[in-house]
């Protein structure tokens, strides 16, 4: 199939098009050069505003935790339904939406490509399963490493590459696609309800400090050659004063940064940069985490926005999970995985006038308008975490426009409008910008090579929007902006025409990108692994893999190891 | 003295010899003998003057059926009497799904009275009893 | 020729043991290794006589053999004439049967409800109430010393439960407790040789003294010792309580009580009573300090929560003990989920539809409402007009009010047996046996999926319920479309 997309306004950041106006052609699923004039089938995208298909780095949609949430909250559902269509299957909201649903919803924003960025590994076949019922994107997930027996024993013992392997052989057993690190330490430390503090507390009953997981891993991660960094969620994370934990994170990654690149990702870095020393004098400590990574170039984060609704917290660290349920005395899950990792579900409801909620919201704003340049730091409210993903087109207008972050600062609680830096903030993205933090610069550092951008031969994942930026003064119109944002004019996914005018117009499966890291010498499955799997889980050597029959569309990427 | 009939509370629930009954197969012996079966108290059993393995009628406001009585042999459980799962326990528990979708599988008041001489019914006379196929 | 095939999954109750060694000689199960009584079964009868070989389809009252065709097209028929079908079943089949399952009850716009509505129903609501601190089993393995055992009889429902995940296991932090248990296991052991023995009246024996009256006993000095203990609280003296550390009789119908009673104590108040369902508090003060100086506890609990007098109240109140408990040390609490896949059953519904169990679809979109939405209540209401069961036995498992609505309607069942759901229906299928000759995907009791193997060919012609499904949703499809098109 041809396809012609004339006239628009392109923003394509990775191949430095600002908002040119010409045309893209499609073949069969990819950008190409040319197409026959006649036979493809034009778009007219005059007026418009054509960008490469939104790329999320880190989304929660599917797997254990995300379902456990579901369940737990038919409150969520029932004011947000969706009715079957002779194209769509039903399915409801909100904030956890079920898979088809958010699918549709992430396409009907113009995005094409999700990272799921919390995968336990002795459940790695649920998130798959889930996957191949999320249609019109594709997918990939992180397993979450830091906490793995196998992981801490080989770190504690010093050996590198033999933990290499077996991540390397982890990865692709559980068709992952990077190392998840989440509060490193700590889940193992929850195991019996306790926690760490800092990044050089030992572990419990293990040799080892969080700092010697994280470097570790870095290392690790750069002798595989993996695409992405690690992707880091901080140890302390969503406490006062824990923006001097993540300066630490990032201070000891420095040592594994040799080369300029980045080394680490810190994410949703907006629940990482709290000063004060508690609840009370909680304040925004994003300029100290912003003059960092200002400073150096080995750290890439997102942003983990805050929206004031309703929303469903889900993380692995089910330490942090216990913190909030210590504060709300809402219905609590805690997950705990044997040998690998935790996890923890509260619902929550974040508020204008609760002074911490409001003061997160800005510090968010603030790292993403004070760490100067865009490729560092990417939108996201690590959904659902921050507030659904539907929120996004907000996001933008906050961003492109300081007119429309004051008018809900305004709204805020008096103490956090006081403690905010935003009023001083002239900062106002423009449409390149989110062209980079949406989906170029997230490609960008997820190793995507064929996504993010519209040179030839990449994916034909592409997104028109209904804005004209050459008669749009977008700080000013942020409402026409958001609205456009929302209900995409057009998306396309490879190649073919998903949505038009914010509607689906045509139900597609996506593939699911996972790597095969290749080491030139691979761990031994013989009877001594076995019995060790024995001893470590509650399942049989051979029932633990993904295997292809739980992935509807299989992307293998295949990566040669220096090890 | 022995008494005619005792008032009881019925609980329903699995049996190890259910559980293996029903992987065999419904129609089997095994299946049929663990589940038209009824544990009572030692105490009860002598207070209705009955043996193990003497057949009684277990009455209830949804129903009666009868079924053979056993001794349950690991303790006291006086004033309870404990029905495997299965359509004989079906047949007279309590169908009230207070308001939750879920029977009341445990708790029903039940009455028992020994009923040496009537049989128990098969499966497929249970059914045909009950529903006419 | 024999073959051996390992770390089978046996697809029988919610512990989904994955460690079963089965020896096949012409395609024909003859040994089965590690396996527990309901496994064995499973694995040497799934060829019986009571296998369902064809087709059947009820005309002038009785159950005839048809083609798979005949019967499903009969089937789509009845399912897109109904207005308000009902689609039950689920816990005894694969994800993948499920997933489809989904689509259908979708397509027609049924009830879809699984047979945790009979069981762990309750819990869920409670879940949804509380939310619930969990972990998986392997966790309990490595790190559990108090393990309870509440309205629940694992070594009659989940026999290799205490073997495998919970108190005689080899942890990596705490011991097995197995050879203490080894001498009270084979004297219980011994006891029910006898027992049966005498059953069977081969030996005659004095019968015991009778024990005619409930005494909870002083709960034994080792409670407050390091090890792992074992503890059970029932109303009857079940097997899992021969071989406990401490066994508490509950009074029927008071675990509440008994419950909300130990949380007051877990907060250090006073009781102004001696005793609380039949228990002394001074045992239950015991029984306190050994749940808050534990390192790692848990609860497991079945039926005798969700099914007695207060249901969900029963898990609520369980689950609120342990959030109170972990302000103390760490606690975890999981239901006693009952068939192989209920969970399954729960996961997929849930990833679909947002609901668990109980999904409405008449209006299009998913709605919940158990008590209103959930099939027994449906039935009651003899709001149904046709059904569906899919692996489930409802005939033999709901009460009988609610079946006789069930089969007043057209009744379409999809099982590799012929159990009383069968010989009650309009229109039945036979099936592959789903872990057997179906390969698929199952979840155990704590959300772990774990593959399922085909280890045997399915009788000659016989489809699997994923097959029977789709073919009937393709059928249902065709005749709606042919329906548009005379319509328009």
């Amino acid at each position: 199939m041809e396809l012609l997309i004339k006239n628009g306004f392109v923003f394509d950041p990775i191949n430095g098009i600002n908002g040119e106006k010409m045309d893209i052609a499609v073949k069969n699923g990819k950008i190409v050069e040319s197409v026959h004039d006649r036979r493809a089938k034009k778009i007219d995208a005059t007026g418009l505003t054509v960008m490469p298909g939104g790329v999320d780095i880190h989304c929660h949609i599917a797997g254990a935790e995300v379902n456990t949430g579901r369940l737990m909250r038919p409150e969520d559902h029932i004011k947000d339904t969706e009715r079957k269509t002779t194209l769509t299957r039903s399915g409801v909201g909100y904030s956890i939406p079920s898979t088809f649903t958010t699918g549709y919803r992430y396409s009907r924003m113009g995005y094409t490509s999700l990272m799921n960025p919390s995968m336990p590994p002795l459940e790695a076949k649920h998130t798959h399963e889930e996957l191949n019922d999320t249609p019109m994107l594709d997918k990939a997930s992180y397993p979450l490493l830091g906490d793995w027996w196998f992981v801490l024993e080989y770190l504690q013992k010093g050996d590198l590459a033999e933990c290499a392997r077996y991540v390397a052989w982890m990865i692709g057993t559980t068709k992952g696609y990077a190392i998840k690190i989440v509060n490193p330490g700590g889940l193992e430390s929850w195991g019996f309800g306790r926690n760490v503090h800092t990044i050089d507390d030992k572990v419990p009953n293990f040799d080892i400090t969080p700092r010697e997981i994280m470097c570790g891993l870095a290392k690790v991660n750069k002798m595989l050659n993996l695409p992405h960094t690690i992707h880091v969620h901080t140890n302390n994370l969503g406490l006062p004063g824990n923006y001097a934990t993540t300066l630490d994170t990032m201070r000891a990654l420095e040592s594994v940064a040799t080369d300029g690149k980045p080394v680490a990702h810190i994410t949703h870095l907006q629940f990482s940069s709290f000063a004060g020393d508690d609840w009370g004098s909680m304040r925004s400590g994003a300029e100290e985490v912003a003059k960092y990574i200002n400073a150096h170039s080995h750290i890439t984060c997102d942003m983990g926005q805050v929206i004031f609704t309703d929303t469903t917290t889900m993380t692995a660290d089910g330490p942090f999970e216990y913190t909030l349920y210590q504060l709300s005395g809402h219905k609590w899950v805690n997950s705990d995985v044997e040998t690998e990792t935790s996890g923890g579900i509260i619902p929550f409801h974040y508020k204008r006038n609760n002074a911490v909620n409001a003061t997160q919201w800005s510090i968010a704003l603030e790292l993403a308008l004070m760490i100067e340049d865009p490729w560092k730091i990417y939108l996201t409210t690590d959904h659902p975490n921050g507030g659904p993903f539907t929120a996004y087109p907000k996001i933008i207008g906050w961003l492109i426009s300081r007119k429309a972050r004051m008018a809900t600062l305004k709204k805020c609680h008096k103490k956090a409008q006081k403690k905010s830096l935003l009023p001083t903030l002239k900062r106002e993205l423009s449409l390149y910008d989110i062209a980079i933090v949406t989906r170029a610069g997230q490609a960008k550092a997820l190793g995507l090579k064929n996504k993010g951008h519209l040179s030839v031969g990449a994916d034909a994942d592409i997104a028109i929007y209904n804005v004209n930026p050459e008669t749009t003064d977008i700080a000013r119109k942020y409402k026409t902006v958001r609205r456009a944002f929302g209900n995409a004019a057009y998306t396309i996914k490879d190649g073919k025409v998903v949505v038009k005018d914010g509607e689906i117009v045509q139900h597609v499966d996506g593939r699911t990108i996972w790597l095969d890291v290749q080491t030139a010498e691979q761990v031994k499955v013989d009877e001594e692994m076995k019995r060790r799997f024995r001893e470590y889980w509650t399942v049989e050597y051979e029932n633990y893999p993904v295997t292809d029959h739980y992935l509807k569309i299989s992307d293998p990427r295949t990566i040669k190891a220096d090890v | 003295m022995v008494q005619q009939k005792l008032r009881v509370t019925l609980l329903t629930g699995r049996t190890i010899e259910q559980g293996v009954g029903k992987e065999a197969g419904k129609g089997t012996k095994e299946y049929f003998e663990s589940t038209s079966m009824c544990y009572m108290d030692a105490g009860d059993m002598k207070k209705l003057g009955i043996k193990n393995n003497t057949n009684i009628r277990v009455t209830t406001s949804n129903g009666s059926v009868v079924l053979r009585a056993v001794k349950y042999p690991r303790g006291a459980m006086p004033g309870l009497i404990y029905i495997p799962y299965g359509p004989w326990a079906n047949a007279i528990c309590s169908s009230d799904t207070t308001g939750i979708g879920t029977p009341s599988f445990k708790g029903t008041p039940a009455e028992v009275e020994p009923t040496p001489d009537k049989p128990i019914l098969t499966l497929e006379e249970l059914l045909r009893s009950e529903f006419g196929r | 020729m024999s073959t051996t095939v390992n770390a089978v999954t046996c697809p029988v109750c919610g512990c989904l043991c994955d460690d079963i060694e089965l020896t096949i000689e012409n395609g024909v199960v003859v040994k089965v290794k590690n396996g527990c009584a309901m496994c064995e079964s499973k694995f040497f009868n799934y060829k019986n006589e009571h296998r369902n070989k064809t087709p059947l389809m009820r005309k002038e009252g009785k159950l005839v053999p048809v083609s798979y065709d005949e019967a499903i097209h009969k089937a789509a028929e009845i399912l897109a004439n109904a207005n308000y079908p009902i689609l039950y079943g689920w816990s005894s089949t694969d994800c993948e049967a499920q997933r489809v399952g989904v689509e259908l009850a979708e397509e027609i716009g049924g009830v879809l409800d699984n047979t945790a509505v009979v069981c762990h129903g309750p819990s869920i609501l409670s879940v949804q109430e509380v939310g619930i601190p969990t972990c998986t089993l392997g966790q309990i393995r490595h790190r559990a010393d108090l393990v309870i055992y509440w309205g629940c009889d694992p070594w009659s429902a989940h026999p290799r439960h205490l073997e495998r995940y919970t108190t005689f296991t080899e942890g990596r932090f705490k011991g097995s407790e197995w050879k203490e248990y080894m001498n009270k296991v084979k004297a219980s052991a011994g006891k029910k040789k006898l027992l049966s023995l005498e059953r069977r009246e081969i030996v005659k024996r004095k019968p015991e003294p009778i024990i005619e009256k409930v005494t909870v006993n002083k709960p034994p000095e080792t409670l407050g010792k390091a090890g792992r203990k074992l503890i059970v609280i029932d109303v009857r003296k079940t097997m899992t309580a021969e071989v406990a550390d401490y066994f508490i009789q509950v009074e029927q119908g008071k675990d509440y009580e008994l419950m909300l009673a130990i949380r007051a104590l877990v907060k250090d108040h006073e009781l102004d009573v001696d005793q609380v369902a039949g228990v002394p508090v001074e045992y239950l003060e015991e029984l306190v300090d050994a749940m808050v100086n534990c390192d790692f506890g848990v609860i497991f609990f079945g039926m005798g929560l969700t099914h007695s007098a207060g249901k969900f109240r029963n898990v609520d109140v369980a689950i609120s003990l342990i959030r109170d408990l972990n302000r103390r040390t760490k606690f975890a609490i999981l239901p006693m989920r009952g068939h192989f896949n209920v969970t399954g059953a729960n996961t997929v519904s849930t990833w679909q539809s947002g609901y668990p169990y109980a999904v409405d679809f008449s209006l299009g979109y998913p709605r919940y409402n158990p008590g209103e939405t959930s099939v027994v209540d449906v039935l009651l209401r003899k709001e149904s007009d046709a059904a569906l069961i899919v692996a489930s036995d409802p005939a033999s498992n709901f009460p009988r009010k609610a079946v006789e609505h069930l089969v007043a309607n057209p009744l379409i069942v999809i099982d590799p047996h012929m159990n009383a759901t069968a010989l009650l229906g309009d229109v039945v299928f036979p099936a592959a046996i789903v872990g057997i000759e179906k390969a698929g995907t199952a979840y155990r009791m704590d959300h772990v999926p774990l593959p399922l193997k085909k280890v045997v060919e399915p009788p000659e012609g016989i489809l699997s319920d994923e097959e029977i499904l789709s073919r009937i949703l393709e059928e249902v499809r065709v005749i709606k479309s042919q329906r548009m098109q005379e319509a328009a």
